[in-house]
């Protein structure tokens, strides 16, 4: 299927006098994972607040499901759920009331509260901790209940603003399985990151934000063409060996450093490269890959941007 | 349709309220202050200020209904404090983004807020009555006392909910208190207004805790009430429907600025 479920055109946004958001535009597909990637401030927490009907644009168009998120918010209001950065939880009730609250105020029978409870509870392994005051719960916790809470309605667009945030390494993991899982189920998921690892393990398709426009949209594959794989950085503790090595091997010099940064496309370059290197004898004396960042993303960018302008110039 | 749509209203309304008492319940702390603020304050002034106050009663007498209100006004004031602490997490934030009606998640604060001050209200009538507060109200009475305590109560809770909603952090919010526990001392809770300096008096007398006292003491003791009856219920359904409406407004505008 290839229906658009979120359709966003020319959004603008300013806050006093500062433009948060400069002519958004972007589509996408019912049942897919769109991640919308960027830093902080770049306008990511604002458009998931104009989608989700919080907030009104200045400029332009949000439709989610048909419907207008400006002129028809309450249509819109009953297809989406919104999982927001702080956890919408109640600390004093614990993980079940909690649910069952929700669940009455989204307005579903009993007997559909107390299954979808029982189901949702056991999906996020809050099981054990049902009957404890949210208070208690850890981070991780907290957001597994959060995001259970917003799926008792079967909503058919979840918005997760920046859900692994403030997580550990392990609970980051089990939030990836369980956003995995819920596309599975055929849910459109809009969530926000400032991780490209995040964004590369979960969504179908990625659209950077910057400066409150988006710089650039596509899958994983087609955004790490633009940036580049990952790559082999070797440091050399003295010249001799520096100079020698890039006999054998090209890649970017940084002279001062004594650094050469050399493209990985598979791991048998990588075992060939270092192969190399033994049989020269040249000693690197640190050697490191070094994954892809928002950073060169970003800068990847700024670059193409300022070639852009000298072309057009 | 249009039927029920209230229906789904009240019983969101049923279900934040439910959830506003769990709150306080499960707050000791709170519950025990809000009761042992109003019966200390009517002991203070019983036993150390009493003596000194000429009001033409046993002082205890006098001074119930001065005790009440202020009681109330604290503890409708600490709705200010819930409500910003919603309002800044992200619990009213999904709400938002839910189809509820505003009044609906709001009226849980409302509802939870007067029967705390309920319960502090029904602790200070049976302390004055262990100390000598003898009231000469009947069931009619009675029922007047509880008529115009809940219109006040509500009015009040209502206007604290719009203070929460226009404050940004809980600390700002803790603040609201402050004027709530003073009104009362400038109106005729504590001291008859006539032994206040001349303009002190004339706002005293036209403040509206004032004539809500006047209309508590009249059916508790007796004093005469008149035109005061209709100066309360015109304030404070004034003031609740002015609140009403500015918070369900406010509820949708706030962070949108």
């Amino acid at each position: 299927m290839n229906e658009t479920v979120i359709s966003v055109r020319n959004l603008k946004k300013a806050y006093r006098n500062q433009q948060v958001l400069d002519g958004l535009s972007f589509d996408v597909r019912r049942g897919s994972i769109f991640a919308l990637l960027g830093e902080n401030g770049a306008g990511k927490t604002t458009t998931v607040r104009i989608l989700s009907t919080l907030i009104q644009a200045d400029d332009g168009v949000a439709m989610i499901a048909g419907y207008d998120t400006k002129t028809e918010a309450n249509h819109v209001r009953r297809k989406i759920s919104l999982t927001g950065q702080y956890a919408a939880v109640d600390e004093l009730l614990t993980g079940e009331e909690n649910l069952a609250m929700m669940g009455r105020l989204n307005h579903l029978d009993k007997e559909l509260i107390a299954k979808r409870t029982a189901e949702l509870l056991e999906t996020f392994e809050l099981t054990k901790a049902a009957r404890k005051k949210v208070k208690t719960y850890s981070g991780g916790m907290r957001r597994r209940l959060d995001i259970a809470i917003s799926l008792l309605a079967a909503p058919e667009v979840i918005f997760l603003d920046e859900p692994t945030t403030g997580l550990d390494p392990r609970s980051r993991r089990k939030m990836w399985d369980m956003i995995k899982l819920l596309a599975n189920q055929g849910v459109t998921i809009f969530l926000t990151t400032q991780y490209l690892e995040e964004a590369d393990q979960l969504a179908d398709k990625i659209a950077i934000i910057a400066e409150g426009k988006i710089i650039k949209e596509g899958t994983a594959e087609e955004l790490k063409e633009v940036i580049g794989e990952e790559t082999l950085e070797l440091t050399f503790a003295d010249t001799s060996g520096y100079h020698e090595a890039q006999n054998y091997m090209s890649g970017e010099v940084d002279e001062e450093a004594r650094k050469i940064s050399i493209p990985i496309r598979s791991v048998r370059q990588l075992r060939e490269l270092l192969n190399d290197l033994y049989v020269k004898g040249i000693e690197p004396d640190a050697i490191v890959i070094r994954q892809p960042t928002l950073d060169d993303v970003f800068i990847k960018m700024t670059e193409h941007n300022k070639v852009e302008v000298l072309v057009n110039g | 349709m249009g039927d029920a749509k209230w229906i789904w209203a009240l019983r969101d309304g049923l279900t934040m309220s439910k959830r506003s008492l769990m709150h306080i319940f499960r707050d000791v702390e709170s519950l025990l202050m809000a009761i042992a603020l109003p019966v200390s304050i009517m002991l203070l002034f019983v036993y150390v200020f009493g003596g000194a106050i000429q009001t033409g009663t046993d002082y205890v007498n006098y001074v119930v209904p001065g005790v009440i209100i202020t009681c109330a006004g604290f503890g409708s004031s600490l709705i200010s404090v819930s409500v910003t602490k919603d309002m800044s997490g992200g619990l009213f934030e999904r709400f938002r983004s839910m189809p509820l009606q505003p009044s609906s998640l709001l009226v849980g604060h409302v509802v939870g807020g007067y029967l705390r001050n309920m319960i502090a209200t029904l602790a200070v009538f049976i302390v004055a009555l262990l100390i000598g507060f003898r009231p000469e109200a009947g069931l009619l009475e009675w029922l007047g006392v509880l008529g115009i305590l809940t219109l006040y109560m509500i009015s009040i809770n209502w206007l604290f909910v719009v203070l929460g909603l226009l404050t940004k952090n809980v600390e700002t919010a803790g603040a609201f208190t402050f004027p709530m526990l003073f009104l009362p001392y400038l109106s005729s809770a504590f001291v008859p207004t006539n032994t206040m300096p001349a303009w002190l008096d004339a706002f005293s007398k036209h403040q509206p805790m004032t004539p809500l006292i006047e209309v508590l003491r009249g059916l508790l003791i007796g004093t005469p009430i008149d035109y005061n009856l209709w100066l309360t219920i015109l304030w404070f359904s004034g003031l609740l429907v002015l609140s009403y409406i500015a918070a369900t407004l406010l509820f949708r505008r706030r962070k949108n600025e």
